[in-house]
């Protein structure tokens, strides 16, 4: 086995642009990420203006979206519903799954199980380029004539299904669709790859129960990625034949107002796609939600300078929230007059969930109980992901009870409860992980002053947005609507919308810092030393330069789990997990085992064709 | 607090599979698992439309049997009848827009002849599909003899099983749509009858073509030495799991639409 892999000659397209390391495409995926949550967030700020000031013009939507969209400056209705289904799209599948998971998953997994680069490098490529394809598929659907998909992210039929309810139901809608069976692909392909690399992978040592928790937590992702994309898939499918082939799947006799008619094909329902929607979308919440988990994890670990308290509890906690996250999806249609029974099962699992949730918690608080607490800007990230997720998890419990949530459902209750829960603090985790894993990423530190300008703007304006919502909900102004200066019973509540929309643009505003920290900091920040956080887990022995093979030589064997800090009777207060017991009077057996799959692990030529790549693929190539 | 005192030589140690699999093997049975469940929401919506609708009336069907046996001869029986066999049910009210018709009298065809053969023919395609699999049993048997002549036979066995059910299919398509069934109109019943028949055994029917461009690919590689060189036939293993697989669900898809 040969370890020279640092030297090989790459050139710039199969080095940047169609790379099979690990490392590169983490960074294809995480700048992907960042340029869509850019689009995203943007776009909240700027149906935020509408719902502001709702009679007022400003110029810049004129400039931005021309007279189809907004006329005198004003946000055209339906294209305001566009925007809202387009940023809810973006943020949850575009940033916080690919940007989330596919980061680092991709770069952590190799790194931290000790393996040279994922299962199938090739395969892990593809799901990159499926991703940035979706990506560019979605965002065309916001240039096409009738405008972008604007039945909510949950497109709901009938307004997805009938390409005439709406102008956003037209060729816009399509392009959704085809944008994410593309991202489907895409998370299938990277997380077939990364349940296999964790399972199969591992170096000498690395026992599952001595794994990191963000490999537990990616692990875990990858498998309710798994099996519950599919059913979306499958239902994107009987969708589709909807919208283009005249079926009725989700179709029931319904007669579209203004006289379109009533619809030649009947039989359906619209409530089973709500089932086959909802079977992906309440994992999907977990899929969001859990990398960041692993992510705190292990952040405020290493910056406690304590074990991480609980460590079996957790990965009980992680196992129990994806064995959960399968039985409580019901809990988002309490209203679609679902059998009481029925009801009342996933009201009981959607509480029951709450128990491993808290434990989590709980236990992140337990660790930072005591420690001697580095305040880096990955660890003010990862408190700041606690504090919202306790926040945003405390209205779950209003919500999974299926009487309150007949009088709070689809108002603004809602939108606070999952932007706190697990759209902020998703979003904070990612944050933690870029402070934290910059260094291991391009090799130098990221400004420390501007981090905590940029966290401290993004808490209070995350809060000052989220927490007036909550009233807003219970007092029943619905989500979705366009103004409510035509209803006078929400009249008191235009100050405090406007109230929101400063605050938002306060939290646009932080990012911006944080963009010019980040993108400065690649070619200008400090250099990183080593071990830039004194962690103990494998990533931080590689080489800071990059090199395809991760190390140098022998790949380091591991003799501990990796939360070994502030040990009594050691001489420091981190004991990296290849370091050997000291005096340690069993010695370690491992059967000299050379991992099955080493052969196809050895990248063999780094400036590769496509064709040959695909050759080889095929199996016609060079055995 | 900490766990030093964990074995290291156990199954889960690290520095090798815990399944004592290559990661291609993996990543198939975890390819096969997502793909399970696309097929399970598939067949759950089946399932929810399927049972939105009453069966025909057991009382009816049994007239029904009584007055066509197996092997009547339904062409003769029903040429002076408008719409043939068709028309006489939906006279009678067997077919109707109200309930799910039996796939008894909607499958009951069987090329060559007119005799009303109910689900005959649907029999013999399972058949061929379940013996393709056999033939991919006896081709990843003798891969791991490293009988190269044998894994060639077998192999190319089970693709002209694979063309044989598809050719099946095509035929069986081509009668239902002569009938009037498209994805938007039934003359049988409800419309979503139709239309669900076609999307599930229609990707299903993919699956199946794909194993067969999978097979072909695999048999040239066979044939070339790739394997042989390489001093394994675990490729081909792997695509007798994606096979199986695609017979599994076939199974299943009977099950729901011509047996229920």
């Amino acid at each position: 086995m040969s370890n020279d892999h640092g030297h090989h000659k790459q050139s710039f397209i199969s080095k940047y642009v169609f790379s099979m390391d690990h490392k590169m495409i983490s960074k294809q995926f995480l700048i992907t990420g960042i340029i869509m949550g850019v689009i995203g967030v943007s776009m909240s700020i700027l149906f935020r203006l509408q719902l502001a000031w709702p009679e007022t013009s400003f110029p810049i939507l004129n400039w931005l979206f021309g007279d189809q969209w907004a006329p005198e400056g004003r946000l055209d209705s339906g294209f305001y519903m566009g925007l809202v289904t387009i940023h809810g799209t973006i943020m949850v599948f575009y940033v916080l799954t690919a940007g989330l998971s596919g980061t680092f998953s991709n770069l952590l997994i190799p790194l931290q199980v000790g393996a040279r680069d994922m299962a199938s490098p090739f395969m892990n490529m593809l799901s990159y380029w499926f991703f940035l394809l979706s990506s560019i598929v979605l965002m065309s659907s916001m240039f096409v004539a009738t405008g972008p998909a604007s039945g909510g992210w949950t497109i709901y039929p009938p307004l997805s299904a009938l390409a005439k309810a709406m102008p956003g139901s037209g060729v816009g809608m399509t392009l959704w669709l085809v944008a994410i069976i593309l991202f489907i692909v895409s998370a299938l392909l990277g997380g077939i790859n990364y349940i296999s690399t964790v399972l199969n992978m591992r170096t000498k040592g690395m026992s599952m129960n001595r794994m990191p928790l963000t490999i537990w937590a990616f692990m875990l992702t990858a498998i309710l990625g798994l099996l519950s994309f599919p059913v979306l898939l499958g239902g994107g499918l009987l969708l589709m034949f909807d919208r283009l082939a005249g079926t009725s799947f989700y179709l029931s006799d319904i007669f579209l107002g203004g006289g379109v008619g009533a619809l030649e094909q009947t039989g359906g329902s619209p409530i089973l796609f709500q089932h086959l929607f909802w079977f992906l979308g309440h994992p999907e919440v977990y899929i969001i939600i859990m990398p960041a988990f692993g992510i705190t994890s292990e952040v405020i670990a290493v910056n406690a300078r304590k074990p991480i308290f609980g460590y079996t509890a957790m990965i009980i906690s992680l196992i129990g929230i994806s064995v959960l996250s399968f039985l409580v999806w019901g809990h988002h249609m309490f209203i679609t007059g679902m059998n009481p029974l029925l009801g009342t099962i996933f009201l009981v699992m959607t509480l029951i969930i709450a128990v491993p949730s808290a434990v989590k918690t709980f236990n992140y608080l337990a660790t930072l109980w005591k420690g001697s607490i580095r305040f880096t800007n990955g660890m003010m990230f990862a408190i700041g992901l606690v504090s919202l997720f306790i926040t945003g998890g405390l209205t779950g419990i209003f919500l999974g009870n299926a009487a309150l949530d007949i009088s709070l459902h689809d108002t603004y209750f809602v939108v606070a409860h999952f932007h706190l829960v697990m759209g902020s603090s998703a979003i904070f985790g990612m944050m933690a992980g870029i402070y934290h894993w910059f260094p291991r990423m391009f090799g130098r530190t990221m400004n420390k002053t501007l981090g905590y300008i940029h966290f401290w703007l993004t808490f209070i304006s995350a809060y000052m947005v989220f927490f007036p919502m909550h009233f807003q909900g219970l007092a029943g102004v619905p989500r979705r609507y366009y103004s409510f200066n035509i209803l006078p019973e929400f009249a008191p509540w235009l100050d405090v919308n406007v109230f929101i929309t400063l605050a938002a643009i306060l939290g646009g505003v932080a990012q911006i810092i944080f963009l010019y920290n980040f993108f400065s900091s690649i070619f200008a920040g400090e250099k990183a030393v080593q071990n830039p956080w004194q962690a103990n887990t494998l990533e931080w022995t590689a080489p800071v330069e990059h090199l395809h093979g991760n190390w140098p030589g022998e790949i380091p064997t591991v003799y501990r789990w990796p939360y070994d800090y502030s040990l009594p009777d050691a001489d420091e207060d981190f004991i990296p997990q290849n370091v050997p017991d000291k005096g340690s009077s069993e010695e370690i057996h491992v059967a000299p085992v050379t991992p099955e799959t080493s052969d196809a692990k050895e990248p063999k030529e780094d400036n590769v064709m496509l064709f040959t790549l695909v050759k080889n693929w095929l199996g016609l190539g060079k055995a | 607090m900490s766990n030093n005192a964990v074995s290291t030589t156990s199954t889960w140690a690290g520095g090798k599979s815990p399944f004592k699999v290559s990661y291609g093997k993996l990543m198939m049975w975890f390819f096969l698992l997502s793909d399970a469940f696309t097929f399970s929401s598939l067949l759950v919506g089946y399932g929810a439309v399927r049972y939105s609708f009453p069966s025909a009336d057991e009382a009816m069907m049994e007239q029904v049997r009584q007055d066509i046996p197996f092997g009547t001869d339904v062409h003769h029986m029903f040429e002076h009848t408008e719409g043939g066999f068709v028309g006489h049910m939906v006279n009678e009210g067997v077919f109707a827009e109200t309930h799910w018709p039996a796939p008894e009298l909607v499958f009951n065809h069987f090329p060559g002849h007119h005799l009303h053969w109910p689900l005959m023919f649907v029999s013999l395609m399972t058949l061929i599909l379940i013996l393709s699999s056999v033939t991919m049993v006896l081709a990843v048997e003798a891969g791991q003899r490293m009988e190269k002549k044998k894994v060639e036979l077998y192999m190319l066995l089970t693709i002209i099983g694979g063309f044989m059910f598809l050719g099946c299919q095509a035929w069986e398509w081509t009668k239902f749509i002569g009938e009037g069934a498209k994805l938007y109109t039934n003359p049988f019943g409800p419309v979503t009858f139709a239309a669900l028949f076609f999307l599930v055994t229609g990707f299903h029917g993919f699956h199946v073509l794909s194993g067969v461009v999978i097979n072909i690919v695999i048999y040239i590689n066979t044939i070339l030495g790739t394997y042989e060189k390489r001093g394994h036939y675990e490729m081909v293993e792997k695509t007798g799991l994606y096979w199986h697989f695609v017979d599994l669900v076939w199974v299943f898809v009977f099950t729901f639409f011509y047996l229920i």
